[in-house]
């Protein structure tokens, strides 16, 4: 059974807010520190490869968020 | 070498090239299918953030600190999660209040305060003009590197003099003449601009096109790829340090202070503003930017470090600043076309910078600093005036100039001192001012006029004080002892290290005393005064702005006006022609026939004040409507009154909503109920219809022969004896029959009375299969039983078990052929239960019938044809007792290669149910 729109629209700002400080403690100390240091990955530097990655990925999220909400 | 006659002709076609758009843009408007009003052209347009700062500044960023570039572009991705609850409110509240800038946003909120407008425009005004001096830098840079081509040069001193005689200068005036062209040509009441925002979707492409091309040039086409400018950038001693840190400026206060600067950067800076909220056509365009808008600044970054250190190791030597990679390492490669892409993406990049903010801000100058001004000097009639609306248009015009020129001249005094994001940061830390007042303002009645005042003012200073000043002491025009020694050599105001702050950097620092002044006095100040009546109208607004209907705004008025003042006075702003036209489409709105029937009432007196809202501004608005009405002024009370009786009228149809969701909800549980009591009902009539029939069979024999005994009294003795034995097997039948059916009604209406007795199961099988012993050794039916030698004892109703057991034994033996049929009794210890299986070698069971032969009056075969072997309870029955003892009985079976009926007793005490 699909839930009220008004529940739905709730449910959606709830989740983008969960991705706004998820985001939060990503692109911050201290996680930024665990990647800041010497090292490569697929040959690019560890710390540019976690806040490109865990940037896109944020994205990815709030664009699962989004449109699943617009399809239902 | 190029002359400098084919890239300013090329400049020019550019420019013409984005007239052209706005110009398509704003007929399709004209004709009611509008190009903009689909989300991807609404996120395009909001990557009007991306300045030449982005362009240029973040690739020089980039190269002194590593990733520190970077939380600016986190911060906006970060707050385009919180735009569901901020943006969208800001645009609901600005439709509802026909609000057209920041300024009047927050002079609207705290009760249309023509004070506050003015102090918000003045900021907002003094705290661009850096970030419009860093365009100008750019672009002017831009110009002279790339005319240079194909030498590597860096520009000379710029702007040696001022006004005549500097390229920038007339850079300025030419962006000034741009977005006059753009922005003023007609006084609209909504304030929007469809064509503009297709032009700058346009940019938003073709600068994202400039800057990807530069980025796979310099990666791909001198380097081999990432790995390769990342390896080699490694293996120099110098760039190692990049990129494993942030580098000098990238500790991680700074990083936070500069997320949490950009993200109130996007959402109140005039130019992100008048397009997020102004511009937008449809909320709805919100849901895809919220991802979209990240993903172009994701974009518009990947390449920022490649080019940054692509262009370190290609010059080694320094001697380029490195604000300007993009343009000098095309060129130090001879690659002019990439190095003009560069220089139009660029281009591209300030112009629609320049052309939004100055255009937001000339109308936030005109309708919250001049026009105010203007109106309250008598002496200039303005109020007699017959047609304002050339007056508003020169003044933005003038405005428009004004600003550039402002912006130049801060560029001529500051711009060397600084890297092109260092100046951007000055500005964005002037826009944050206004975050204590706009997002409390939204979600806190409390907030009130006095206290925003008092909190932006003093934010103001501290930033004037911590950042403006000192950008000047650092270019020579202030002394540099004030930097040093502080205000009068008094060392506790040292401008950059406040009270004696030490270890932030100056955008930290700033950051901290200027917010910490700004929360602190709008709170306390709020909290200790009481606002008046128009504050309270106006909080309700805003914070239940969800809640409100369109009119909500009209409440709070009451008072006597003619329509013929409001025409006039509409006519005087708008022009008279399009003050007819608005209020003739009111008409057709309130359902009067002609514009002179629509009654004077406060709708009517709002719509009009909101109609001149859009053309001067919230507080003008105000002013200039009670000059020609006469207004009953409301008390405080009364407003709360009318705030009260409104929150009260919403809690009642909340309610009723509530309950008639209630009742809908009720009904439907009724409507089940029925359904389910329809089903019972059919049930029980079926169930009656079944028992009376298998109950006339037996009876219908029994007259049929005890007829025949009467008439025929000369009946031979063995016929007779034959007759009368059929006549009490059917009524033990019946007997039995009836038994049954009581014995059902009495488990399931729970009214049996169950014992509870300590067993051991191999008694009961042993037993059962005596009782039994004689039926199949009558049919021929051989019986074994496999128990095994040690079973725990259950409890449980002995008596019913070993019904169930017999009733298995009776039905396998019935289904077994004469002679070869073979049933086995078998016993197994399970977990924590026994489990007993009759396995016949029958004829099987089709799945079809499996499913239905525990089902009362169910008969496995045809009852047609044959005559039926039992009651059709047995196995209802069955299954009845084992479910009451907590157990389990099914059937698994395939026709043709017998059955095995299987049930199971739990060992455990807890199954004791007595009923």
């Amino acid at each position: 059974m699909s839930l009220p729109h008004a529940v739905r629209t709730e449910q959606r700002g709830q989740r983008l807010a969960a991705l706004f400080l998820l985001g939060c403690l990503l692109f911050n100390y201290p996680l930024l520190q665990l990647f800041a240091r010497d090292g490569t990955l697929f040959g690019i530097p560890l710390l540019y490869c976690y806040v490109f990655g865990a940037w896109a990925a944020l994205i990815g999220l709030m664009a699962l968020v989004v449109e699943r909400h617009e399809r239902e | 070498m190029l002359t400098g006659g084919i890239i300013v002709v090329a400049s020019f076609a550019y420019v013409g090239l984005l007239f052209a758009i706005a110009a398509y843009g704003d007929k399709r408007a004209d004709a009611g299918r509008s190009l903009i009003a689909n989300p991807y052209i609404y996120a395009l347009s909001l990557a009007v953030y991306c300045t030449s700062w982005t362009f240029y500044g973040s690739v020089g960023r980039a190269a002194t600190s590593g990733i520190g570039f970077l939380p600016i572009y986190l911060g906006p991705t970060l707050m385009a999660a919180l735009w569901w609850f901020l943006l969208l409110k800001m645009i609901r509240i600005s439709k509802a209040n026909r609000i057209t800038s920041i300024a009047d946003f927050v002079a609207s909120r705290y009760g249309k305060s023509q004070l506050l407008g003015g102090l918000v425009t003045i900021i907002a005004v003094i705290g661009i003009i850096p970030y419009i001096a860093l365009q100008l830098k750019a672009i002017s840079t831009s110009f002279s590197i790339i005319l240079h081509y194909p030498g590597v040069a860096m520009p000379e001193k710029l702007g040696t003099q001022l006004f005549i005689g500097d390229n920038t200068f007339y850079i300025a005036m030419m962006l000034a003449a741009f977005t006059i062209l753009f922005g003023t040509r007609h006084l609209d009441v909504t304030e929007r601009h469809e064509g503009l925002v297709a032009a700058i979707a346009f940019e938003s492409v073709v600068k994202l096109v400039a800057f990807i091309a530069v980025g796979l040039f310099v990666t791909y086409g001198m380097y081999n790829g990432f790995t390769d400018i990342f390896q080699r950038a490694r293996e120099n001693p110098q760039l190692h340090a990049l990129m494993a840190e942030g580098g000098e400026s990238g500790s991680y206060t700074s990083w936070a202070s500069l997320t949490l600067l950009s993200m109130f950067a996007i959402l109140f800076l005039p130019r992100q503003f008048q397009i997020a909220v102004v511009e937008n056509v449809d909320e709805r365009h919100l849901n895809k930017a919220i991802w979209l808008f990240p993903l172009y600044l994701l974009a518009i970054n990947i390449f920022v470090l490649p080019i940054a250190l692509g262009g370190l190791l290609h010059f080694p030597a320094g001697g380029v600043d490195a604000d300007t990679f993009m343009l000098t390492l095309p060129i130090a490669e001879k690659q002019i076309w990439i190095a003009g892409l560069a220089f139009i993406g660029g281009l591209s990049a300030a112009t629609g910078m320049v052309i939004v903010e100055t255009i937001a801000l000339s109308t936030m100058v005109c309708n919250d600093l001049v026009m105010p001004v203007l109106l309250r000097l008598r002496w200039l009639r303005l109020t007699e005036r017959r047609d304002l609306s050339r007056l508003l248009l020169g003044i933005r015009r003038g405005a428009i100039v004004g600003i550039l020129t402002l912006g130049y001249i801060y560029f001529y005094l500051a711009g060397e001192a600084y890297a092109l994001v260092s100046i951007g940061l000055i500005s964005f830390s002037a826009v944050a001012q206004f975050a204590p007042a706009i997002i409390g303002g939204m979600f806190w009645k409390g907030g009130n006029r006095l206290g925003a005042i008092c909190g932006l003012s003093a934010g103001f200073l501290i930033w004037l004080y911590t950042l403006l000043l000192p950008s000047f002491a650092k270019s020579g025009w202030l002394p540099i002892t004030f930097l040093s020694h502080g205000l009068g050599g008094m060392e506790l105001l040292k401008p950059q290290q406040l009270f004696g702050l030490q270890g932030l950097d100056e955008i930290s620092h700033c950051l901290f005393w200027s917010l910490f002044a700004n929360i602190g006095l709008y709170i306390t100040v709020s909290l200790l005064r009481r606002p008046d009546a128009s504050e309270h109208g106006q909080a309700a607004l805003f914070v239940d702005a969800y809640r409100q209907s369109p009119e909500a705004g009209s409440r709070f008025w009451r008072g006597s006006a003619s329509i013929n003042d409001l025409l006039a006075l509409l006519g005087r702003f708008l022009g008279p022609a399009r003050a007819h036209e608005a209020l003739a489409e009111y008409a057709q709105q309130r359902h009067v026939q002609s514009m002179e029937s629509i009654p004077a009432d406060a709708d009517t007196v709002h719509h009009a004040e909101s109609l001149l809202a859009g053309a001067i501004g919230n507080a003008s608005a105000r002013v200039m409507i009670a000059s020609v009405v006469e207004e009953e002024p409301l008390d405080i009370d009364e407003v709360m009154h009318i705030i009260d009786e409104a929150s009260q009228v919403l809690a009642y149809s909340r309610q009723l909503e509530h309950q008639s969701r209630e009742l809908e909800a009720a009904t439907n549980d009724l409507r089940s109920a029925n359904l389910r009591l329809q089903e019972l009902d059919r049930l029980k009539d079926d169930f009656i219809s079944t028992v009376t029939h298998e109950l006339r069979t037996p009876l219908t024999s029994i007259r049929a022969f005890t007829e025949i005994l009467r008439d025929n009294p000369k009946l031979p003795d063995a016929q007779r004896e034959n007759f009368l034995g059929i006549v009490i097997r059917e009524s033990e039948r019946l007997t039995r029959l009836i038994n049954q059916v009581l014995d059902l009604s009495k488990i399931e209406s729970g009214n049996t009375a169950w014992q509870s007795i300590q067993f051991d199961m191999r008694d009961v099988i042993h037993e059962s299969a005596a009782a039994v012993g004689q039926l199949f050794r009558d049919s021929g039916v051989t019986l074994t039983l496999e128990l095994p030698d040690d079973a725990p004892e259950i409890v449980a109703d002995r008596d019913r078990v070993m019904q169930v057991m017999m009733n298995l034994l009776s039905n396998a033996a019935k289904f077994c052929a004469s002679g070869e049929g073979r049933v086995v009794v078998k016993l197994t210890h399970e977990a924590q239960a026994l489990r007993v299986d009759a396995i016949d070698n029958g004829v099987g069971i089709s799945v079809e019938d499996q499913a239905v032969i525990f089902d009362k009056f169910r008969q496995v075969g045809d009852t047609l044809t044959e005559k039926p072997k039992g009651s059709g309870l047995g196995l209802a029955i069955s299954r009845q007792i084992i479910e009451h003892l907590g157990g389990r009985l099914w059937v698994t079976s395939q026709p043709g290669a017998g059955a095995t009926f299987s049930f199971t007793l739990s060992l455990l005490a807890a199954d004791v149910r007595p009923a």
